[in-house]
């Protein structure tokens, strides 16, 4: 929001692109979570070029983003975020969209040190090269503390006006911000993608280790964000609605996958992932009972509903909260 | 001008609108395009994004969770 402003006030028609991955944050959890629904809706992005009166492009990166988080070559950062792989991959397709639409050339709101993996200054040339924006992309932000740019060169721009902000502190642009009027803006980068987050991160890795290889759709990275995930055996594992809308949610996938739900009180929707044996389905339905208002009751009714669509019922009793192990949880 | 329907039900925000602004620049100017979707977000996103590019909001609903949204196209 900042750099585009700064090149506002250097008289440079600014276009905005937002890349969609999978594993954005915001949205989502917003349109399943029953709590996040009472709060104000707004896609960040939007909101940002309403604010500024400029064009936004929202792209679709679902597909191509596979490779970065399944073969990052500059690896993962303290989770699964490929962060300088990330940062490549978008200042390229940016880059492919300048080429595509006659723009000139690219800017980003990095700074210096910010960031503990792609914005270093040994790691930003690495991301102008490997994106082959190369000396057309511009940080406004920290531009006088990197070599001059294109733009810069040309005159399109005037590098005294631009920043030398650096290190991991907000304060400058906070200030800046204050200086535009701006009183509201998004959360800064970096939480704004499930793949910074430690338990995401862990959820991914075990799909990965379950299946046998490093892969997934788009429906997996979504399940990844909704409910309680417990891997009481290897071979299968529950989702375990935390709320109503979760629940709401998870509905919609249960032609997909065996699911079960208490009956006789009121209780959580829970999906199976993976191959049960009768054993199974019972430990299954003793925890999905666990998290319905039965937990305290000797017995409660599971409806269990298999992927064919048949349904059978069986009374069991909770299982009690020292009864799951803390290695379960995903 | 011709009215088109772009169904975006079960997909979550911003794919709907991202859905919708795909469909839109294979539109001529005038069409209308009535976006159809489950994501309450939507009922933001598109308007929104309608705002932002010059286009015309028509009307917008969300009954039971059926968010429904009609925009025209601008002329350029």
């Amino acid at each position: 929001m900042l750099a585009a402003r700064v090149m506002q006030d250097h008289g440079v028609w600014v276009e905005g692109i937002n890349f969609y991955t999978g594993f954005c944050i915001e949205g989502h959890t917003q349109a399943i979570r029953s709590e996040a629904r009472e709060r104000p809706k707004r896609n960040n992005a939007l909101w940002v070029a309403e604010q500024l009166g400029i064009k936004l492009h929202l792209i679709d990166v679902i597909e191509e983003y596979k490779d970065v988080v399944i073969n990052p070559k500059h690896g993962y950062g303290a989770n699964l975020n490929p962060c300088l792989d990330c940062k490549g991959f978008m200042v390229g397709k940016a880059r492919e969209w300048m080429e595509a639409n006659q723009f000139d050339f690219i800017v980003t709101g990095e700074v210096i040190g910010q960031r503990p993996m792609s914005q270093r200054r040994d790691t930003m040339p690495v991301v102008a090269r490997e994106s082959g924006a190369f000396d057309r992309l511009l940080r406004p932000l920290c531009a006088k503390l990197l070599p001059p740019t294109l733009p810069e060169r040309e005159g399109w721009v005037d590098r005294d006006r631009l920043f030398d902000f650096n290190g991991r502190g907000r304060k400058p642009q906070i200030a800046l911000a204050a200086q535009y009027g701006f009183t509201d803006y998004a959360q800064p980068a970096g939480g704004c993608c499930f793949l910074t987050n430690a338990q995401y991160s862990r959820k991914l890795a075990d799909l990965w280790e379950t299946r046998g290889e490093k892969r997934y759709e788009l429906e997996d990275i979504v399940l990844l964000k909704v409910g309680r995930h417990l891997r009481p055996r290897p071979h299968f594992k529950l989702i375990v609605a935390r709320d109503e809308g979760e629940t709401n949610f998870l509905l919609g996938f249960r032609r997909q996958y065996t699911h079960l739900y208490a009956t006789s009180h009121t209780g959580p929707l829970a999906l199976i992932e993976g191959d049960v044996s009768e054993d199974d389905l019972e430990l299954a339905a003793r925890l999905t009972a666990r998290f319905g208002k039965g937990r305290e009751a000797a017995q409660v009714t599971v409806a269990i509903t298999d992927q064919a669509g048949r349904t059978h019922t069986r009374d069991v009793s909770p299982l009690t909260a020292d009864a799951i192990p803390e290695t379960w949880y995903l | 001008m011709t009215h088109h329907v772009l169904d975006a039900r079960r997909l979550l925000c911003p794919m709907p609108v991202i859905r919708a602004q795909n469909a839109v620049a294979r539109l001529a100017p005038g069409d209308t395009l009535e976006v159809q979707a489950t994501d309450p977000g939507a009922m933001h996103d598109i308007p929104s994004w309608c705002r932002v590019h010059g286009h015309e909001l028509l009307s917008s609903s969300n009954v039971e969770g059926e968010v429904r949204v009609t925009l025209r196209v601008k002329h350029s």
